[in-house]
């Protein structure tokens, strides 16, 4: 485009003085990645794409589908069924054919995520799940890239901004600050669930946009360390700052290596995932050969085990020691009655998602009895 | 005096006590509020949440004073 059409199209915004050509100008070699091309990614991008931003990244693996169109406003009935990243792309392009838009038609995960991330400045999230939304901080903050944070739940939403240190706040804080632990997964609603009014991923995702507007073109106060909530029913914004938290991030993953194995939606939906085994399951397993057994008592509990191989690895040292297990068998842990080997077998989990591993419930004490019941 | 507390409901907060707003009295401090929380409304045992108080979220056990406003704030992930 030339210059004298670009000044056409931007005109109104060039006119504010805080904006200018140089506003323009940065907006031009701005990279953003939308996650999820949803409730709030639809409106997110259109008016990231209206003003400018030379290109934007779009990640999301859905279709269409027509519970989508009362809130997902870049859709229309003829698009049920396409693949939602390159239908938006499609329609950005017709709206500003000087922008570049990459599409990325797949499921964020570990791998991919630490991948994309990097070629671009700012990323947003319009996710619609928690272990999707603890994937994108966890790798925003790995990647140190400011994060845009949007959610919605019927007639609320959230907006906020982490991992951006501004001249104000000189920490950086993210999602984990606000969440330390994701909730229960038989807690919590979705909007397919509870159900959104359609005009709140609007507005919310609007506001992601105009945030990473400012955040670009450094213009005015982001939403920095805080976040805003707002009301539909009673029109309430409510803005609260998000302190920097060493607790909270102690589940995080520290590197690019421990965020590669780090099993998102097992650590999203750990109550819903059966990994206990009972005694008789258990000796069954053992029957069958190819397991590792792990015993995670502290040194000298009692009662002693003589009747079968296992490795000793107490749970005081657990975390540590967890590198030391390589193996492609079922992992059994056992305790005295069952509850730190849940422990454990959670902690094997967040360290890699390619264990196989499972708790002994009941623990070393219910199976001692029942080998006395079976001997008598 | 007895001191009285604002407090805010947000989200599944809001559904589970069926209100936007509420208020308590004769609470100190922040592990007090929840037990005196799940006292009178137990479904947020229920759920996890984040506090704030006086539009800071707090995470560890915070001093109470007459007529701080406390958040209840959980969770929610729809987009």
């Amino acid at each position: 485009m030339k210059r004298t059409d670009k000044y056409q199209r931007y005109q109104r915004q060039i006119l504010l003085k805080e904006f200018g050509t140089a506003g323009q100008e940065k907006l031009s070699v701005a990279r953003i990645l939308v996650v999820g091309a949803g409730g709030l990614g639809c409106p997110a991008l259109q008016y990231l794409a209206a003003a400018g931003v030379g290109t934007i990244g779009i990640v999301d693996f859905d279709v269409i589908d027509v519970s989508n169109l009362p809130r997902q406003i870049l859709y229309t009935e003829e698009d049920i069924g396409k693949p939602k990243a390159e239908t938006a792309a499609k329609k950005l392009k017709s709206l500003n054919p000087g922008i570049e838009i990459k599409t990325y038609n797949i499921k964020l995960d570990n791998q991919n995520a630490i991948e994309i991330i990097p070629g671009y400045d700012i990323v947003i999230d319009g996710s619609d799940n928690f272990s999707t939304r603890y994937l994108i901080n966890d790798a925003c903050v790995l990647c140190n890239k400011p994060l845009v944070y949007g959610a919605v739940l019927r007639f609320e939403g959230q907006v906020g901004v982490f991992n951006l240190t501004t001249e104000q706040t000189k920490t950086k804080t993210n999602y984990r600050d606000l969440f330390p632990e994701p909730p229960d997964p038989s807690s919590t609603l979705s909007c397919s669930e509870a159900g959104v009014l359609g005009v709140l991923p609007g507005i919310i995702g609007i506001l992601q946009a105009t945030e990473t507007i400012k955040i670009i073109t450094g213009i005015g106060k982001p939403l920095a360390d805080s976040i805003i909530s707002f009301n539909a029913l009673n029109n309430q914004f409510y803005e609260c700052s998000i302190p920097a938290s060493v607790d909270s991030h102690r589940q995080m993953p520290k590197n690019i290596k421990e965020f590669l194995k780090f099993n998102y939606e097992w650590f999203c939906g750990a109550s819903s995932v059966n990994n206990e085994i009972s005694v008789q399951e258990f000796d069954a397993l053992r029957s069958a050969g190819k397991i590792t057994i792990i015993d995670v008592r502290e040194q000298g509990e009692l009662p002693e085990v003589n009747e079968f191989l296992f490795i000793h690895i107490p749970l005081s040292r657990f975390k540590e020691s967890v590198a030391e297990i390589s193996t492609k068998n079922k992992i059994v842990v056992f305790c005295q009655s069952g509850i730190r080997s849940r422990q454990a077998v959670k902690i094997l989990n967040e360290v890699s998602g390619e264990y196989d591993a499972y708790s002994l419930k009941g623990g070393i004490i219910e199976w001692k009895e029942l080998q006395e019941n079976i001997s008598v | 005096m007895i001191i009285k507390i604002n407090l805010l409901f947000f989200g599944q907060a809001a559904d589970i006590t069926g209100k936007a707003s509420w208020n308590f009295s004769g609470i100190t401090n922040t592990l007090e509020l929840n037990e005196k929380l799940i006292e009178n409304f137990p479904g947020l045992q229920t759920i996890k949440y984040s506090i704030a108080v006086n539009r800071k979220i707090v995470r560890e056990n915070t001093i109470l004073n007459n007529e701080d406003t406390v958040a209840i704030l959980p969770p929610f992930s729809g987009g």
